[in-house]
């Protein structure tokens, strides 16, 4: 989707988080994805290394780390792993799923110096 | 200007810090200075003098920005008792002819006001003055959605009385859109029946994230394949909550429906308020 400006915005919590922690480069950035959040990681790859260029993390490497979607199944009352926000339950065939992991776009830690 | 960030007021937010190169370069080169992490494990074990690599603990979500500045707005609205409505779509879908149509209806018994997103023009924004109504356009220029920062100041522009009915047109695109809050109590997802009944499963985050779904141009039913019940059951295969009303607002078929609509979730924010 907008790879782009989520990029920007990571660019934006590294700078910020530079002058708290006391850091001047970036040399990995790890970030956690997940499978439902919408966010395609070659497009986010792509985006980042365009939009870190010229910073404190121009030489960065990107890790994502791809996180399964899980959600709730009402009508089962357990827990099962979807890929799209459209499946149904494996087991019951239920559409009343309420997604509990697997949405979110992280930073998750940096490695610096 | 703006509580959150503390940047000068109706300016485009840029990003780019002022670049201030007071970083204490000491470079004490460690040995393995340079060496390279391949893969990513678990524990990063860093023998400690060895190199100056260290880790840094974020645990932030990309957008915590982004969602700040939509709490601020969310708190604008609800202590002025105001209702926000995120209007999201395809191009075309008929946004801007659902909005002007529905201000015709409630501009006697409601204060409102549109904020317009588009890549370019100006020309939402006019249509919705013609009514009489205020309305703020936004060009996102390159951007491909609204966000909050710059909806946050477009409410302090508009200036608009308690109890408003503030519509937000989002610029046409049934994705980027999805994922950026703005404070709204609801997003509205318009379809028209002139776009295929799959969009939903097609475009599966702009769906799961609204709250109603507005089938429009209905008029258009009889000269078409759509399949309505189709369209409304994959709506509801990515999002059991969604609400479906369907209407036309060129004829004003079904448009009774979405005024009652407004006039409830109005009702509800007049509750809090008072």
């Amino acid at each position: 989707m907008h790879e782009m400006s989520l990029c920007e915005s990571v660019l934006q919590i590294i700078e910020q988080q530079a002058k708290v922690q006391q850091f001047a480069k970036v040399k990995t950035v790890w970030l956690e994805i997940g499978a439902l959040s919408g966010v395609e990681p070659e497009a986010m790859q792509f985006s980042f290394e365009v939009v870190m260029q010229g910073s404190l993390a121009a030489q960065a490497k990107l890790e994502i780390i791809q996180v399964p979607g899980v959600a709730w199944c009402m009508p089962c009352g357990c827990e099962v792993l979807v890929q799209q926000l459209y499946d149904e339950c494996p087991h019951c065939g239920s559409h009343q799923l309420q997604i509990v992991d697997g949405d979110q776009m992280r930073i998750k830690e940096l490695e610096v110096e | 200007m703006c509580g959150v960030c503390g940047c000068g007021e109706g300016h485009i937010h840029s990003h780019d810090e002022p670049h201030d190169h007071e970083h204490a370069h000491d470079h004490h080169h460690g040995h393995d200075h340079g060496h390279h992490h391949h893969e990513h494990t678990a524990e990063h074990a860093h023998a400690p003098g060895l190199t100056q690599a260290r880790m840094v603990q974020i645990e932030q979500d990309i957008l915590a920005k982004n969602n700040r500045y939509a709490d601020e707005n969310r708190r604008y609205f609800s202590e002025r008792g105001m209702l926000a409505l995120n209007l999201v779509s395809s191009p075309g879908s008929g946004k801007t002819t659902l909005l002007t149509e529905t201000i015709l209806r409630l501009k006697d018994e409601l204060s409102m006001a549109v904020i317009e997103g588009d890549q370019q023009t100006a020309r939402d924004a006019d249509r919705i003055r013609a009514t009489g109504v205020p309305a703020l356009q936004i060009n996102t220029g390159k951007g491909c959605h609204l966000d909050a920062h710059r909806v946050g100041h477009g409410l302090e522009s508009l200036n608009l009385p308690a109890q408003s009915l503030l519509f937000i047109e989002n610029v046409g695109n049934l994705v980027c859109p999805s994922a950026f809050d703005l404070g709204e109590a609801h997003k509205v997802v318009i379809l028209s029946v002139t776009e295929g009944e799959d969009k939903p499963i097609k475009y599966p985050d702009m769906f799961h994230a609204a709250d109603l779904m507005i089938l429009n141009k209905t008029d258009l039913l009889p000269y078409l394949d759509f399949d309505s019940a189709q369209c409304i059951q994959y709506a509801k295969q990515v999002n059991p909550r969604i609400k479906v009303l369907s209407l036309s607002a060129k004829t004003g078929e079904g448009m009774e429906n979405w005024l009652t609509w407004l006039r409830a979730e109005m009702a509800l924010q007049r509750i809090a308020y008072a």
